[in-house]
């Protein structure tokens, strides 16, 4: 006791300079602590996102200021069948690749799980797609799926399964589909990765707990893995729809969007339009179509997360 | 029904040999207990009676059916777990239900079975709330009721007790002992408690780096432990050991080594009669010291320097030095001494324990 009161009047006697006093104060440290978040969302999010509201209700172009003009972009595009095409492919890229990186990657998650020699190594292996700049793997893709020189073709015809060239990217349909497996491809990783990280933290007594109350596999999985894995399922989806909506390498890369328009996504399209065509103010109005979409989806996810959190 | 049968158990675990040929009986409604320390090979033998765990070679039968090859869920046996394994997405109800839903009881069954073994074991007012939002003896409490409403031929137990409080450990204990008699049910139960084993068991299987070292009932492990391993583990504070040499002098027996010497009793001394001039190992039990007075004149007794006193209440523990060694008595709370005071100390006659020194088996 006697100790502690002494040493609590020297705090009294030597009070702390000014500005530490400051940061003592919750509400200054917490503003302090805040600042660079705040300056590096500020410029980087914030502004950009205000300045394309901005540019969308004007007529600029490159190197023309432009004139206010209303919702009149927003108009233009939603009578532009192309924009309508690029709005079809995004949702029906977004929906199909999330349902098989998800399975997949559940899949190959559970397999990782396991224990099984150089188990280190092929989960680093697994994470390859995920790693190599995105840019770089799909022009080995676009290799693959080149009329004249696609492996895959090759490979195919070799076994006898086709007698003649397969023309991926020049038909709009195998284009898509095309895509949509270089998206797969790339996605899967992280879905494993994120799953198994998620598996690992369900104990392993539980599935065995459920083995002697008398569950199959399959059961197991249905009434202990799946719910209990539910929340970073949630998340990865979360994230990965996000990115998938916004998607804008892979379709650059492989088609450009072709051919004739017929594999343009939100982010290309409106890159096209903003970028290709000078159009900046109308390849706003397309980037900022894709907003409300994007915001209902976190909106929805991140309710769903939390009402699965506290129960 | 529900007798477990260990025939030739062996499991090897990367080259290592965790269980050694453990063969072992275990009666319909006993309460088995598995005892010894971490690594010593029980709960994976216990795994292995679950089926959660493949074994190596050998045979286990429950009720005369070999079932080394039957799933877990087909073994008929309900298992409590360390961290209880509750499903933590579930209610209480759920919990308990969950393993007569995947044996497609009906749902009044079910309904029957989870509030009789949630009045059994006063959970009644839980069974909406889910795991974490219970305290850790009524989680203990749920995965209980998850066993017993399965009605198993089987009882498992690994360690259900080791992450409870000491006070709530014993009261828990009391009530698993209680449960048990109350059902009746065949009872495998691991822990490294040697206290738990003691109190709960039936029977004690005393364990040691993979190897059974005794089986029997707690008072004769206690009393007649076989080897040097279980005489130090069961009991506590644990037994005093000293190595001393034995010597004849005109008839009787002694034994002696730098600090110690004292003439052995007859009973003792008949069992070494083919150990003289040789070393053996002397166990005595810290209760089987006492301060020497006149009743115990004619007792062995020896000279010893008190380290420390511990004042338990109701016993006192006499850390002394004897010679080079240190043994412990617990002596009665009327005794009065201090550190530094030398002690003529008295052993019972009839509880010395003798080992030998190479085998460390009892003789």
């Amino acid at each position: 006791m006697a100790i502690s009161a002494v040493s609590d009047t020297t705090l009294h006697e030597a009070p702390p300079p000014r500005r530490q006093r400051l940061l003592e104060d919750e509400r200054w440290l917490a503003f302090v602590l805040l600042v660079p978040t705040i300056v590096l969302l500020g410029m980087f999010i914030a502004y950009p996102f205000i300045q394309g509201i901005l540019l969308s209700v004007t007529s600029s172009r490159v190197g023309m200021r432009g004139d206010f003009v209303g919702l009149a972009n927003f108009y233009k595009i939603f009578n532009d069948g192309i924009f309508r095409t690029a709005v079809y492919n995004t949702f029906l890229y977004t929906g199909v690749t999330t349902v098989f990186k998800l399975a997949l990657g559940l899949w190959l998650a559970m397999l990782l799980n396991r224990n099984f020699r150089g188990k280190a190594f092929t989960r680093a292996f697994i994470l390859l797609p995920f790693i190599i700049p995105t840019v770089l793997s799909t022009f080995a893709w676009k290799w693959m799926f080149d009329p004249t020189f696609s492996v895959l073709n090759w490979l195919l015809y070799h076994l006898g399964l086709i007698t003649g060239r397969i023309n991926w990217l020049g038909d709009p349909d195998l284009a898509m589909i095309s895509i949509i497996i270089v998206n797969i491809w790339r996605g899967v990783p992280f879905f494993a990765i994120s799953l198994l990280a998620g598996l690992q933290t369900i104990s392993p007594e539980l599935n065995e707990a459920a083995a002697i109350d008398g569950a199959k596999p399959w059961q197991r999985f249905w009434h202990i893995t799946w719910p209990l894995l539910l929340p970073v399922t949630m998340v990865v989806m979360l994230f990965s729809v996000i990115q998938t909506f916004a998607d804008f390498q892979i379709v650059y890369v492989m088609t450009g969007g072709g051919p004739a328009n017929a594999t343009h996504l939100f982010a290309t399209y409106a890159y096209q339009i903003g970028i290709g065509t000078g159009l900046l103010s109308e390849g706003a109005a397309i980037s900022l179509a894709m907003f409300p979409v994007l915001f209902l989806v976190v909106v929805i996810q991140l309710l769903y997360i939390r009402r699965v959190e506290v129960r | 029904m529900g007798q477990v049968v260990l025939k030739g158990i062996n499991k090897f675990f990367d080259g290592m040999h965790a269980v050694k040929d453990v063969n072992l009986q275990i009666r319909d409604k006993e309460f088995m207990v598995f005892v010894g320390p971490s690594g010593c090979g029980k709960t994976t033998t216990l795994r292995m009676i679950a089926g959660l765990e493949a074994i190596s070679s050998g045979d286990i039968s429950i009720d005369g059916n070999v079932v080394n090859n039957l799933a877990p869920m087909d073994r008929d046996i309900a298992m409590v777990f360390q961290n209880y394994a509750l499903y933590p997405h579930m209610s209480v109800y759920d919990n308990m239900a969950f393993g007569l839903k995947m044996r497609k009881f009906e749902k009044p069954e079910i309904d029957k079975r989870v509030l009789e073994a949630a009045d059994i074991l006063g959970i009644g007012e839980l069974l909406k709330r889910r795991p974490r939002q219970l305290s850790g003896g009524q989680r203990q409490r749920v995965a209980l009721g998850r066993a017993i409403v399965r009605h198993p031929r089987v009882f498992l137990f690994d360690e259900p007790l080791s992450n409870l409080d000491a006070k709530l450990r014993v009261q828990m204990r009391v009530e698993l002992k209680k449960l048990h008699l109350r059902l009746g049910t065949t009872a495998i139960y691991v822990t490294h408690d040697q206290v738990e084993a003691m109190t709960l068991g039936d029977r004690v299987v005393v364990m040691r780096e993979g190897v059974v070292q005794q089986v029997g009932e707690p008072l004769e492990l206690y009393n007649q432990p076989a080897n040097k391993f279980v005489a130090g583990f069961i009991g506590s504070p644990a037994m005093n050991f000293a190595v001393v040499t034995v010597t004849e002098a005109n008839g009787s027996l002694i034994a002696e080594n730098s600090g110690l010497r004292i003439k052995l009793p007859d009973e003792t001394a008949r069992r070494l009669r083919g150990h003289i001039g040789r070393e053996v190992m002397l166990g005595v039990r810290p209760e089987d010291l006492t301060v020497a007075g006149s009743v115990d004149l004619g007792h062995p007794c020896f000279d010893a320097v008190i380290e420390v006193v511990e004042q338990l209440g109701s016993e006192i523990l006499l850390d002394m030095k004897v010679g080079e060694s240190i043994m412990v008595a617990s002596v009665e709370p009327t005794v009065s001494v201090r550190v530094g005071d030398k002690l003529r100390v008295a052993m019972r006659p009839t509880r010395l324990h003798v080992f030998d020194a190479q085998t460390e088996a009892a003789i």
